[in-house]
């Protein structure tokens, strides 16, 4: 019992990863309805970034003030030079433009800092927590806790950013109605670049922390993509979707591969949860906290 | 001055209805038909057939299969390299089980098995839509490659999942030089691109367009949703499947599972996008565009670096292709989202009036 | 006009109540259809004329009632359903498929009536072409009648309103339809075109004797064109009869035509 909780626990504290990328898409799609595929080239991009900037022997803390310049440059860009011209064009197409923009974001990354993988040291502890250690016997990484931690601030500075700010209150009403924000005289413009910027933000705490755990490289991309299956999970416009969606995905996908996997020989996480948000789908397409859709005619 | 169509009057509902109804396009296509089978295979070399010819062919077949089902039908799909890899094993797999059966054969029964996965995994489209689509058939492109490594019996328990394609011959035809691949690549291709663009442009063709154009009005008016969208699913799994056994035949001769990447499904996709959404011709610019982008990369690159006195690697190299793809799809689809073929049809156009500007 | 003969009733609505969640859109709303007339609904903004035409022909499926058509009984209809037993319909904003020609369009209309499956299509051969060339044949009969020839390859996405409206009714009369449901024909029409529109739909009533459901808000022209006409109001029936006896309905006046008569 006590593996499977601490399968559970360690899953649990993956999760927390997904859910910080799947926020930078609800972040996005909630602002401008693009479903920005993207957003794990973000993270990679972001990874490599801080990784290279900490090479070339800058302190961390300025590091990170480096790399999220570079992220609100590359977010600025990409609405002024992708997204601007295809304003009120089919969200299909948007998000066949964001495929583009990963192949873009991909190529520039290696391009700029090589494709080889550089390691992260936050100076953070990576061992076993004693006292859990020691009373349940159950080995829960100092890391993976620290990370959560980090995450979780991050949601919550998020939170309260668009509940009590003006920018946030503008932000909410660009995600609710597009035209009836700019006849209001909200710059929807400067909010998308401002959202983008955002979005880059929280890629960059996740590619620090993964890239932290598992070192800055291209892996990175298809981890990110397990965002898909957890927005489907909690549904695309909730960001509290994001992080139970992030939690389930995390968790099922550890304690499949451990109890189901030896069964069909192993290797299963890397579709499981694709395949869970598929049946998900067909239960309740709109999500755990999406907000149904009706059609009309 | 050539290209009118001045005196070619339609006398017959029959004849409006041609494919090309214009005369001139259609002894343009009856020549390009001559050249590609009899001009080429005599001047063109090893290189040509190897590393341009036969894959351009094969991923135009490709490309055809996912434009019916995203083009035609409307349905995204980032699962095609999936369903090649199914047609590609399933083709191995029936020339090794079943004695004596014709190659022509077990390539069509690849690309069957593509369909029978393509509707299953099509089947999440009659409740969803869009890119939450898109994820149902990323499922399909990880559980599929995944299958196909874990389980050794489709690879004939070879290591790590790679097939060898076994010698085969057609009509008694030893398919064993790189010309008579292309030209059994070329007849396939052919034939299979005449017999979408009869889809296209029948009752069919016009069912998947309604559904993708909207499809609550298609179902007013009779069309069975989900009968149409699982026969897009069929079609274009199958298209796909006959593309991964040629893959396997006629292009690489080994594969393994891994090379039926999402990265390629991609590749399809910018090649369906660059070409022409919802265009037949389309299919086949985007490939020819996709397969000789990198090459043309490769030639110009190094020198053009080369005067700047850079050296650059072939990393580097792969990098900017990478960039320059993910460029273009973004230029396109902001610019021209229909695509090369559009441009050619308005070159067309531009030709029938020429000199006359209007 | 005269000569038409007006048949029994061919469809009953009887008690059909709508919700979406906690609205109600239609509440107990009873009426019929006979055969070869022309119905008017009419009704202020939002009365649940759309959401009724939504029901009669299945997008929409009430929680309550029942409906007879041709004497079977069901308790809702289905969209494909209602397409075979001979409904057709066009939508209050243009439901036409952008992608396709105006050509293409109609043909989808006859999509019903064609027999081959996919792989004789594929092929084009024998009965597919045979066929497609029949369809074509009877979908030209239907731009003649509407007047677009010059249309007919144009992309309907490249056409003015006036023009779309059209073509979805060309799309609606391809099929042939017993019953032909029409939400809000003339809306946002100049009234040269709502005159042709008129000619239009009375020409098919005559000629091919095809029984007309339509939502119309110019008063004038439902007046004009319908035998019988239902009010609705807020989801609720409040009239019902020949345009005559509507016109001098009290509740009817005070609802809705009230100022304007």
């Amino acid at each position: 019992m006590a593996f499977f909780f601490e399968v559970l626990i360690g899953g649990l504290l993956s999760g927390v990863m997904y859910s910080l990328v799947a926020l930078g898409f609800v972040l996005i799609y909630k602002a401008s309805g693009v479903f920005n595929f993207a957003q794990g080239a973000m993270v990679y991009f972001a990874a490599l970034t801080f990784a290279g900037i900490i090479d070339m022997g800058v302190p961390i803390p300025l590091a990170f003030l480096g790399a999220f310049v570079v992220m609100i440059a590359l977010g600025v860009a990409t609405e002024r030079i992708v997204l601007r011209p295809l304003v009120n064009q089919p969200q299909i197409t948007l998000f066949m433009a964001t495929i583009g923009l990963t192949f873009f974001v991909e190529g520039l990354a290696q391009i700029a800092w090589g494709a080889s993988t550089r390691r992260i040291d936050l100076g953070i502890q990576d061992e076993p927590i004693p006292w859990i250690l020691d009373n349940m016997n159950m080995v829960v990484s100092s890391f993976d806790l620290t990370a959560a931690a980090i995450a979780g601030v991050l949601v919550a500075v998020l939170a309260a950013f668009f509940q009590y700010t003006k920018i946030g209150r503008a932000l909410r009403a660009v995600a609710d109605d597009h035209q009836a924000a700019l006849s209001i005289g909200i710059p929807l413009q400067h909010i998308w670049g401002i959202i983008w910027s955002v979005a880059g933000f929280v890629a960059l705490v996740a590619g620090m922390l993964w890239g932290a755990r598992n070192g800055a490289q291209f892996a990175l991309t298809f981890v990110a993509l397990k965002a898909l299956p957890v927005l489907i999970l909690g549904g695309f416009t909730s960001v509290l979707g994001a992080i139970v969606g992030g939690l389930i995905i995390g968790s099922t996908e550890k304690l499949a591969e451990v109890f189901i996997g030896p069964m069909v020989g192993g290797g299963i996480e890397n579709w499981f949860p694709y395949v869970l948000a598929l049946f998900f789908l067909l239960v309740r397409p709109e999500g755990l906290f999406g907000e149904k859709h009706i059609d009309r005619v | 001055m050539f290209y009118r169509e001045t005196g070619q009057f339609k006398t017959s509902y029959g004849a409006d209805q041609q494919i090309f109804p214009i005369r001139q396009d259609r002894i343009a296509i009856g020549l390009l038909l001559v050249f590609a089978f009899f001009v080429v295979p005599a001047v063109a070399t090893q290189y040509w057939f190897s590393a341009i010819l036969i894959p351009f062919l094969i991923f135009s077949l490709a490309a055809l299969g996912l434009n019916i089902l995203t083009g035609y039908a409307g349905q995204l799909s980032l699962g095609s390299a999936a369903f090649m890899a199914v047609g590609a094993f399933g083709a191995y797999n029936f020339i090794l089980r079943v004695p004596e059966i014709p190659a022509i054969l077990a390539f069509l029964m690849g690309g069957v098995c593509a369909a029978g996965v393509g509707i299953l995994f099509g089947l999440p489209s009659l409740r969803i839509k869009g890119f939450y689509l898109a994820v149902a058939t990323l499922a399909a492109q990880f559980f599929v490659v995944w299958a196909l490594t874990k389980f050794g019996w489709f690879s004939n328990y070879s290591s790590s999942g790679v097939i060898s394609s076994q010698d085969f011959s057609v009509f008694g035809f030893a398919i064993d030089s790189p010309v008579r691949k292309y030209l059994l690549t070329l007849s396939i291709v052919a034939i299979m691109g005449l017999l979408a663009k009869n889809m296209a442009r029948s009752n069919t063709g016009r069912s998947w367009m309604a559904v993708r154009d909207m499809d609550v009005a298609a179902e007013v008016i009779g069309i069975p949703l989900m009968k149409t969208k699982l026969l897009a699913f069929a079609v274009s799994s199958f298209y796909c499947g006959v593309a991964g056994a040629l893959v396997a035949y006629c292009y690489l001769g080994t594969v393994e599972p891994d090379y039926f990447t999402l990265d390629l499904s991609f590749r399809i996709l910018f090649m369906v996008i660059i070409g022409g959404v919802g265009t037949i011709l389309g299919s086949f610019f985007g490939a020819a565009f996709i397969v000789l982008l990198p090459i043309f990369l490769n030639i110009v690159l190094h020198p053009l670096f080369a005067i700047l006195g850079i050296e650059i690697s072939s990393a580097v190299v792969s990098n900017m292709e990478l960039m320059v793809f993910g460029g273009l799809i973004i230029f396109f689809l902001a610019v021209e989202p229909h695509g090369l073929a559009r441009l050619w049809q308005i070159g067309k156009e531009k030709l029938r009036i020429w000199p006359f500007p209007h | 006009m005269s000569e038409r003969k007006i048949g029994e009733v061919i469809l009953d609505l009887q008690n059909i109540s709508l919700r979406f969640g906690g609205v109600k859109a239609l509440t107990d709303i009873s009426f019929d259809v006979r055969e070869h007339e022309v119905r008017a609904i009419i009704g202020p903004n939002g009365a649940g004329k759309s959401s009724m035409l939504n029901v009669i022909n299945g997008v929409y499926h009430p929680q309550e009632g029942t409906i007879i058509f041709r004497g079977e009984k069901r308790h809702e209809m289905e969209a494909n359903a209602a397409a075979k037993a001979g409904f057709a319909r066009t939508f209050q904003n243009i439901a036409l498929f952008k992608g396709m020609s105006v050509l293409d369009n109609l043909m989808t209309g006859r999509n019903l009536k064609i027999k081959t499956n996919f792989i004789q299509q594929a092929l084009w051969w024998g009965p597919a072409r045979k066929e497609e060339l029949e369809q074509r044949r009877k979908v030209e009969e239907v731009i003649d009648f509407l007047e677009i020839e010059h249309i007919r390859k144009t992309p309907v996405g490249r056409l003015p309103y006036g023009l779309q409206k059209r073509v979805e009714l060309g799309r609606a009369l391809a099929a042939e339809p017993q019953i032909l449901l029409l939400d809000e024909p003339m809306a946002g029409m100049n009234v040269e075109e709502k005159q042709d529109m008129c000619r239009f739909i009375l020409d098919v009533n005559d000629q091919f004797g095809t029984t007309i459901v339509l939502i119309e808000h110019d008063m004038g022209v439902v007046m004009d064109i319908s035998d019988r006409v239902v009010v609705l109001d807020y989801g609720k029936k409040i009239g019902d009869g020949t345009p005559d006896e509507v016109r001098n309905n009290e509740e009817v006046i005070k609802a809705y035509l009230g100022t304007q008569h």
